[in-house]
Formats: structure tokens, C-alpha cells, sequence
């Protein structure tokens, strides 16, 4: 099949319909609209289900009982959306539905702007809703990624029972770029527990986060955490350039890694020996990796369109076993490669 | 020996947790007896709220989804869009679907979801304890109403059943209670023919059900029953508001 060229709201609309999303429900956002309309334009057509609906909180809960019900299904959001799905998504990773939401990510807090931004690290990776609970976040660098990464999402999702959250920025929403998009339909998935009518079937099933025995509860959360861990194990996912003989790394992710990766190329035409670390799972972060990755060099540079969130997680995984310092944009301003090239000279040694 | 009265296959045989008195198991009956007489329990599908029956999904005897306080008819729209051959329905009180969850209620019947709600009003949030609810009647004393609501701050009590009779969408909306066998008899014709409304793929049917908080109240389950008759019908005029006819 031949590249097309397409706008990332409207290829991962694509990718997920092609994937098999049998269900959509939506409600207009900025930037991330473009996927909404595409799914109302071509998920009935496909034998799906699309309902906008009448609020985020809404949106999410059509999807918990679509989900709850066995379908394949899928909403999106940007930043304030997401903040009022957050309840939603605690039931969805409480009752185990496999559930995938895109959020296309824009400038807060508050309201705040429409541009992009990558100020909700921490609401992907921490959550807004109540319980001991994690959602899977996968960070794609571009439209050709996204496309790929919301199809993973559905395969983790089913995997995990699990809610997982595909976070991409407001560039690759609004960015046009050639994509090829698989067109196979993944495999169903067996879904004895969902709730759809008995039918026959011998048991009742009931699809709950409810649990008023303590016990129980407590038993259900070390569950719930034992699937946290194997997700760290079996799919943490990233990519690393030029790394083996940096002596400075810069860890980015999203459309910001490849103003990082442009930078890096300027600094090595200056003789600094740069390198890149790209998390593309935010949760599970890949902790251990980057600890491995960042031995021995000078310093490690925490690149993010935010005022400092990943950085974090980043601290976190080396532990300080190297320096880390940070620079950032926000508010949907876009830092230059420039920029970051002069970060990185003003931590150097001696420079 | 012949069986004259046996419990209806609608119900599991999980005990109530609701208090003595309380009208919530009647209601409870009814409907499982109009899933049983309509033999559709095999393929329903029960939203379960947030409030005194939150635990109805332990007492039905069909499939469920527990949903969050107040969205139980967007969970519905979401297994009823995926699933259209299922039957669903919600069972919410008049804090999850009067107060918190106005949003969903109106907009589900405004697309015309073909779902049924049972929606059972006792003017009064019973889980939490007899707190004030937009349905609680002018003067009633509740715990956040402790010198009786008074209209002026906190308005006058809200009618559902009238609201959602004027959207396009909604098919059938009738107010009903269980007070005596009569009232027992009409309630059940009516949620029997809310579901019908749904067989037929007739759009948005609600059922109101006039019920009891007797421990809320700080009545006697007796008195409770009075108090329905002539405090809350005078208020809340039982009857219906809206037949489209298609379930006939």
C-alpha cells in the first residue's frame, strides 16, 4: 500500500477504525476535533457505533458501559476533556475494561490555550481519578507512530483488561505527514466476563468496581498491581540514538524528540557527542533502561514542552547517579533545535 | 400441595440489604416480574446506580454494570448502542438521577435512548444518611435541611416525570407508587409497558415510583406510606405523561 498523506487527528481515527474499533464516543475538544468528525463520518459506514456525546463525563461512561458491554472501543480528548474523564477512567481501570483513549494535548492549566503542549505528563501518567489504579500511556513521535501506537493500545488494552491512554500532542494532531496504515483488523478477543445479556451462559456477569469487603478490596488492588508490574516487564517500550558513545543524553518523547534529535545532530557537527533517549511507554516508564543508558556520561538534559513533569520520572530512574538538568517550553510555545543546543553548551564542562 | 405464590425468576436469592419497610423491594419485584412475564431476562442488561440500590445488581437475576453516581443512562447508552438486541435498563434514585445526574437523564432521553429507567423518588438521599435531595419536599426536615427546606435558598422541589415528558424523545413517562395493591397493580402495568416501548424499539421509557424512606423519614413504615398519599402525590400527581403508543 502506498503512503498516504493525512492529518494526524484524521490517521488515527483511521488507524483505530482499521484496527477494529467497533465503538467511538466523543465530544468536541480542540485540536483534536478532526478525529471526532472523521469517526462520525466513517465508523457508522463501517459497521461501528458512533455517539457524540452530551459532555466528557458522558463520553467516557458510554464507553465504560460499551466496553463493559464486550465491544472494542475507543474515545478521545484533549487536556481539559481528559481532566473530566478522569473519574470515568478510574471505574474503566477498577471494573478491568479494556478501553483506549487518545488525548491530544494542549497548553493549560485551566483552559488555557490550544496549542500544543506537553503539560499533561502528569495527568496521563498520575491520573485525576480516586483508588490505586494505572493506565497504560503510549507516546507517539509523529503521525506514522500514532497510527501504530493506537493499534498497540487496543492489543495492550485486551491484554491488560486495562484502560490505555495513547498521549499525543497537539503537533501530531494538527500535522499532516505521509502515513501507511495497517489495514488488517485485529483478531478478536474472548470476553467472558462482559456483561450483555446472559444468553444462555451459566453464570450472571457483572461488571463493578464496587467492593464493600475490605479484604477483598485490598486483594483486588495487589491484583490490579501485579498487572502494573508485568507491564513493566513485557512491554515497556522505547528507542535510543546515538546513545553508545554520548557523552551528554538528552531524553525527550512526543513531537519534541525530534527537535531534540535535530539538535543532536548540530551538536555533533560541533563535537559534542549527544544522544538521544525516547521513552515511548510514559506508564510503564522505562526506568531501568534509561538508568542503564545514562551511566558514565557528562550530564543528563530533560527536554519537554512543559515546565518540567517527565523530569520526574527521569530523576527517579537514575537515581542520582548522573546529573540531570531540564529546559522547557510551554503554554504551546514550541522550543527551536537552537535552543536546546544551547542548553546542553551551558551544562558542559569547561564549554 | 399446589404452589400458588412462589418468588419470580427475575430476582436471585440474595437477601435485601434495604431496611425494613423500605418500598424498594416491592419495585425491585415488579420489574424482575415484568423481565420474567416478558421473557427477556436472559437478555437484559441492568444499570445499577449509585445510592440505596446500589447493591441491585446482587438482586437481579441478569447481567449488570455498576455505574458512577448519576451516569447510569450513559453506560446504558453504551451497552444498548453495542448491544441493541440486549434489553437495558437503569434502576436510579432521585439523588443519582434528579441531582448529580440531571446531564445524563436529559440527554439520553433527548437522543431518544432506547432504554428503560426506573427512576424511584423518596424525596430524600436514603444511603448517605437523609440528606436533602432536589425532590424533598418544601419544609421536610432532612439533615442538611434541619429547620425544614425552605424554598427561597434552596428552591422548590423539581419534577421530573413533567420535565422529560416535554422532550421530543422520551416515548413513555409515567408516575406510579406502591402504596397499597392498587397502586401496586398500575405501577406494575407501567413499568411492564416501559419495556415494551423498548421491544418495540420505541425510544426513551421512564417509569417514577413514588417509594419510602421510613429511617430517613423518621417514620413508621406505615406512616411512611401515608406520607406518600398526602404529601408527595398532591405534589407529585401520579399518571401518565407521555405515550407515544408505540408499545401497543
Amino acid at each position: 500500500m502506498a503512503k498516504i498523506l493525512m492529518k494526524g487527528n484524521e490517521a488515527i481515527a483511521q488507524a483505530a477504525v482499521s484496527a477494529g474499533c467497533e465503538a467511538f464516543f466523543g465530544y468536541p475538544i480542540t485540536p483534536q476535533n478532526e478525529l471526532i468528525e472523521y469517526m462520525a463520518k466513517y465508523l457508522a459506514k463501517n459497521n461501528g457505533v458512533f455517539v457524540q456525546a452530551e459532555s466528557e463525563l458522558a463520553a467516557i461512561n458510554m464507553v465504560y458501559g460499551a466496553a463493559g458491554a464486550g465491544a472494542r472501543v475507543m474515545t478521545s480528548s484533549s487536556s481539559p476533556g481528559i481532566a473530566l474523564k478522569q473519574e470515568g477512567i478510574s471505574y474503566c481501570a477498577g471494573a478491568e475494561l479494556p478501553v483506549v483513549i487518545v488525548s491530544v494535548s494542549r497548553g493549560g492549566p485551566g483552559l488555557g490555550g490550544i496549542l500544543p503542549s506537553q503539560a499533561d505528563y502528569n495527568q496521563a501518567t498520575r491520573g485525576g481519578g480516586n483508588g490505586d489504579y494505572k493506565v497504560m500511556v503510549l507516546a507517539p513521535n509523529g503521525v506514522q507512530e500514532a497510527t501504530e501506537l493506537v493499534r498497540k493500545a487496543f492489543e495492550l488494552a485486551e491484554k491488560y483488561r486495562n484502560p490505555v491512554m495513547v498521549m499525543a500532542d497537539g503537533i501530531i494532531g494538527q500535522m499532516m505527514e505521509p502515513v501507511e496504515i495497517n489495514p488488517e483488523p485485529l483478531p478478536p478477543v474472548d470476553r467472558p466476563w462482559a456483561a450483555e445479556g446472559q444468553r444462555g451462559r451459566a453464570q450472571r456477569n457483572v461488571v463493578n468496581s464496587m467492593n464493600l469487603d475490605a479484604y477483598k478490596l485490598e486483594q483486588h488492588n495487589r491484583d490490579l498491581q501485579a498487572k502494573y508490574e508485568r507491564m513493566e516487564r513485557e512491554d515497556v517500550m522505547y528507542e535510543t540514538v546515538q546513545t553508545d558513545d554520548a557523552d551528554v543524553l538528552l531524553v525527550a518523547y512526543g513531537t519534541p524528540s525530534r527537535i531534540v534529535k535535530s539538535a543532536i545532530a548540530t551538536l555533533r557537527e560541533q563535537g559534542i557527542k549527544a544522544g538521544l533517549f525516547r521513552p515511548k511507554t510514559l506508564l510503564p516508564f522505562p526506568s531501568k533502561q534509561l538508568k542503564a543508558a545514562a551511566q558514565g556520561k557528562q550530564f543528563v538534559l530533560v527536554a519537554e514542552l512543559s515546565l518540567g513533569q517527565m523530569l520526574v520520572d527521569v530523576k527517579l530512574a537514575i537515581e542520582g547517579t548522573v546529573p540531570v538538568h531540564f529546559y522547557g517550553r510551554t503554554g504551546g510555545v514550541i522550543f527551536e533545535p537552537s535552543e536546546i543546543v544551547d542548553a546542553v553548551k551551558s551544562h558542559r564542562k569547561g564549554d | 400441595m399446589s404452589v400458588i405464590f412462589k418468588k419470580t425468576k427475575g430476582l436471585t436469592d440474595t437477601p435485601f440489604t434495604y431496611c425494613p419497610g423500605c418500598t424498594h423491594g416491592i419495585i425491585h419485584r415488579l420489574v424482575a416480574e415484568v423481565l420474567e412475564e416478558l421473557n427477556i431476562i436472559d437478555r437484559s442488561v441492568l444499570i445499577a446506580s449509585v445510592g440505596c440500590s446500589v447493591m441491585s445488581y446482587e438482586f437481579f437475576n441478569c447481567d449488570a454494570v455498576q455505574a458512577a453516581h448519576g451516569r447510569a443512562p450513559a453506560v446504558a447508552t453504551g451497552v444498548k448502542r453495542v448491544r441493541p438486541d440486549s434489553i437495558v435498563f437503569t434502576y436510579q434514585g432521585d439523588g443519582d438521577l434528579a441531582s448529580i445526574g440531571t446531564g445524563e437523564i436529559v440527554q439520553a432521553a433527548h437522543r431518544g435512548e432506547n432504554i428503560t429507567v426506573i427512576f424511584v423518588n423518596n424525596a430524600i438521599y436514603g444511603m448517605t444518611g437523609g440528606q436533602m435531595a432536589p425532590t424533598t419536599l418544601p419544609g421536610q426536615v432532612t439533615t442538611t435541611s434541619p429547620y425544614g427546606r425552605d424554598t427561597h435558598l434552596q428552591g422548590e422541589p423539581i419534577r421530573i416525570s413533567e420535565m422529560i415528558a416535554t422532550i421530543p424523545g422520551a416515548a413513555f413517562v409515567e408516575r406510579v407508587t406502591v402504596v397499597d395493591p392498587l397502586t401496586i397493580r398500575k405501577a406494575k402495568t407501567a413499568i411492564k409497558k416501559a419495556f415494551e416501548v423498548q421491544l418495540r424499539n420505541g425510544g426513551f421509557s421512564m417509569v417514577e415510583v413514588l417509594s419510602s424512606c421510613n429511617i430517613g423519614w423518621g417514620l413508621s413504615p406505615v406512616d411512611s406510606l401515608k406520607f406518600i398519599k398526602d404529601k408527595m402525590v398532591p405534589y407529585y400527581p401520579l399518571g401518565n405523561f407521555k405515550d407515544k403508543g408505540v408499545q401497543s
